[in-house]
């Protein structure tokens, strides 16, 4: 357990670190996050050691560092420091071997297998065994990097003090380096006080996090506490995005540039949506935020090509997104920049209509096809099959996350309203259906021109919405039914 | 471990090599038989054993003193073209060589002994005066700004040491000739005022082989490693100072030795001090052997001064290690 109370210093008569305190308890990993001249690095060595403190003090396992002597100090404590400027060529070997330094004693101390041991293990945890026998200044900067963790891993300490360790490093060892810095933090109880540049690293990664600035404590706490928009903005002088990890309960930022994008003027406009037998087609000067349930390309993410393509009623779903995707190629467009929904239902069918609102225009495009429409309340234990509305909501505007949300809830609404309008009936109960099995959605706005922060029915911007997929899918519908009859 | 082994037989076998040489050639060629049976020829075995044999082994505890010494120094700073003679470190010892005899200072209790430890209280002034000074002008303590910084001090304590002399009579004017460096007509009494501190200083040094180790991966870095740096750093100044104060004040000025040999024995086997050290002393009295055998019979019967033959290989050493570390290569 390392104990840090009030630790003030710097060089000379400049005190940089004023004042930091902080526990760290073994097992876990500290992040010290700070943009340049942030005092990490003092303070690292005010930890360490290396600078005297001219106030406060370090406590290893509750003692204070001043009672250890240099070598004592070593076996608790290891360091990975930042720079590494050797003038001799020495060998990996012989540089992991220096770790064991403060484990050996005597004047004619020899190597003990204990020291072998720790050698090899280090060697391997930082997968350089192999270059063993080669010397460090042939190396790259990365190779080298895992040398130096290695020596510090091969100290053997309980306590161990890392400045931006994944300094050099691609983004697999980077990765690989931190699994291993964490595994052994569990696995053997170390205490870790690491110092980061990378913020969404150091929330993955750290238990603690340490944000500072001019030489004190701005927040500390978990990653969540200390991750937070407004903050990483004050200190860095950055625009950030906060978001959530895919993977872990840690947030991540994104930053924002300071350069105003240069992307040319554009409004999305129900005449340049291009229908075929084959498909409805959007194709977007500029790149649209997309929010979507759609085949290829569901979920959110900027996209220029909007594809709803007709498919027969025994069009084989399991592989579809595979085969969408082909298709998506094999018509020109680029599967990383489509979008791609299915529909049994003819598209020359589909209904494309633009809706003008104070704020811009919205245009709505939906396809439907009920032959197997659904009374969601009573949904339980159904089969699939093919039968979509395909619901398209494309904004002239700025949304917000909310918006995106609401627009979806809005549009939804209007969908199920239409249906009962329409009096389409669940086939299986008789009553009244609130949509197919198989309903796709899609919100898609410019980011440009007006905000919109919210989309509900009680912004122009929801009004639009409800009415514009009422009026689109009672169309659509009716052309539905009409097709329907006709090919009886 | 096989590759050390091979290490210290090669170096073994050329000091012995280097002895024998140093021994039986010369303006007398002296049959190796000499050195085991003696009676086979009493003229031969006198030349041997009091004129060659101390005059070889003093050369070699000198050459051994300034490569251990310069290997010392060299991990001590990190910079591979510090040896006593670049960091001027010698010419303080002979400072305190010639004021010994300039002021006939006598130091009761050391009796022969003051000479060699005037020069290595010489040595150890010099050396803390160059570090603070290069430490006060680059914190960094760039190879270069230390080398110079040697220069310095060297070039200033000379024009001390020419003042001397100059003051003084003819009978300072063979201190001329000693501080070009030489270990000719020294006899036993030398090798014995040597020998002690040679043997202590080299100890010494050899104790903080893992010291030295951590050292040249930078001092910040050696403290995380557990050493205690300032007491390392000042027991390997001491000990630096007391090889070179010895070889000093028995040889005068011998230049490049501390700074070729360490060099090749790395070259050859690697940088790990705790054999660079050893390897470093064996090589060193190796190679001043066979300097001393050139510098008597290149232009026998004239003798050449020693440093002139050290300075011959030593200088191009030096080049070629400072455009390598320039270069940024190994």
């Amino acid at each position: 357990m390392l104990e840090i109370k009030g630790i003030t210093g710097g060089y000379g008569e400049k005190n940089i670190v004023n004042d930091v305190s902080f526990t760290v308890n073994k097992g876990s990993i500290l992040g010290i996050l700070g943009p340049n001249g942030s005092g990490k690095s003092t303070l690292m060595k005010l930890i360490s050691g290396v600078l005297p403190a001219a106030g406060g003090e370090v406590r290893i396992d509750g003692k204070p560092m001043a009672d250890f002597t240099a070598k004592e100090l070593a076996r608790k404590m290891a360091v990975l420091p930042q720079l590494h400027a050797h003038a001799f060529a020495h060998t990996v070997r012989e540089t992991v071997s220096l770790g064991r330094y403060p484990h050996q004693s005597g004047w004619f101390s020899s190597w003990s297998d204990e020291d072998e041991e720790a050698v090899v293990e280090a060697m391997g945890l930082m997968d350089i065994s192999q270059y063993e026998q080669t010397q460090i200044d042939r190396m790259s900067g990365g190779e080298q990097q895992r040398v130096f963790v290695a020596q510090a891993l091969a100290q053997d300490a309980g306590i161990l003090l890392l400045d931006e360790p994944t300094n050099h490093l691609d983004i697999n060892h980077q990765k690989e380096l931190l699994d291993t810095i964490k595994k052994q933090a569990i696995e053997k109880d170390l205490t870790i006080v690491s110092i980061f540049h990378d913020i969404n690293l150091a929330s993955m990664y750290c238990d603690q996090l340490l944000l500072m600035d001019g030489g004190g404590v701005v927040r500390i706490g978990e990653p969540h506490e200390v991750v937070r928009e407004q903050d990483i903005e004050t200190v860095y002088h950055t625009r950030v995005s906060n978001h959530p990890h895919p993977e872990l309960p840690k947030p991540q930022i994104t930053l924002l540039p300071g350069v105003e994008r240069e992307s040319s003027e554009a409004s999305i406009r129900a005449k340049d949506f291009r229908i075929s037998k084959d498909m409805v087609l959007y194709q977007s000067p500029i790149p649209l935020k997309t929010v979507s349930s759609a085949v290829v390309n569901a979920g959110s993410g900027w996209f220029r090509n909007f594809m709803n393509r007709h498919v027969d009623a025994f069009y084989n779903i399991n592989n579809s997104v595979q085969e969408m995707s082909e298709y998506i190629e094999e018509s020109g467009l680029k599967t990383t920049d489509t979008v791609g929904m299915m529909t049994a239902v003819q598209t020359e069918d589909a209904i494309i209509k633009e809706y003008e609102g104070p704020f811009g225009s919205v245009v709505i495009a939906v396809t439907a096809g009920v032959g197997n429409g659904v009374d969601v309340s009573k949904a339980v234990e159904r089969t699939l099959r093919v039968g979509t509305i395909n619901t398209w909501i494309l904004v002239n505007g700025i949304l917000s996350d909310e918006a995106f949300i609401q627009a979806m809830i809005t549009a939804t609404e209007a969908k199920t309203k239409a249906l009962q309008q329409e009096q389409v009936k669940d086939p299986l109960t008789g009553t009244i259906a609130t949509g197919t099995s198989t309903d796709s959605c899609l919100v898609a706005a410019t980011q440009q021109g007006e905000e919109l922060p919210y989309a509900g029915p009680i912004t122009e911007l929801g009004k639009l919405i409800g009415v514009g997929v009422f009026e689109c899918t009672i169309e659509a519908l009716k052309l539905y039914q009409l097709a329907k009859a006709k090919s009886l | 471990m096989s590759k050390n082994v091979l290490a210290y037989s090669v170096s073994l076998l050329i000091l012995a090599g280097a002895i024998l040489l140093g021994v039986t050639v010369g303006t007398v060629s002296i049959s190796p038989v000499v050195l085991w049976n003696p009676s086979s020829d009493e003229a031969a075995a006198n030349i041997l054993w009091n004129i060659r044999m101390p005059r070889v082994i003093l050369a070699g505890l000198v050459g051994a003193a300034l490569a251990i010494a310069g290997a010392a120094f060299q991990g001590l700073l990190k910079n591979p073209l510090a040896d006593p003679y670049t960091l001027g470190v010698s010419s303080g010892a002979s400072v305190g060589a010639v004021m010994t005899l300039f002021f006939g200072i006598s130091i009761p209790f050391l009796g022969p002994f003051t000479l060699p430890v005037m020069s290595m209280i010489g040595a150890l002034l010099t050396m803390l005066a160059v570090m603070s000074f290069a430490k006060l002008v680059d914190r960094s303590m760039k190879m270069e700004t230390v080398i110079l910084t040697g220069i310095i001090f060297s070039s200033f304590l000379g024009s001390i040491i020419s003042l001397m002399i100059a003051l003084t009579g003819e009978e300072l004017r063979q201190i001329i000739g000693w501080l070009l460096g030489s270990v000719s007509m020294r006899g036993w009494p030398y090798v014995r005022m040597a020998l002690p501190f040679v043997l202590i200083g080299s100890f010494v040094l050899w104790l903080k082989r893992r010291e030295l180790n951590a050292m040249l991966f930078g001092e910040e870095r050696a403290q995380h490693l557990g050493v205690d740096v300032r007491k390392s750093k000042m027991i390997i100044l001491i000990g630096g100072s007391v090889l070179t104060g010895a070889a000093v004040s028995v040889s005068g000025t011998i230049g490049f030795v501390g700074l070729v040999v360490p060099h090749m024995t790395r070259l050859l086997w690697g940088s790990d001090h705790r054999h660079v050290l050893p390897l470093s002393f064996i090589n060193g009295a190796a190679l001043l052997i066979i300097c001393d055998l050139v510098s008597r019979t290149i232009i026998s019967p004239t003798e050449l001064p020693i440093g002139v033959i050290t300075a011959f290989i030593g200088a191009p050493v030096f080049a070629f290690i400072f455009f390598r570390q320039r270069k940024g290569g190994v």
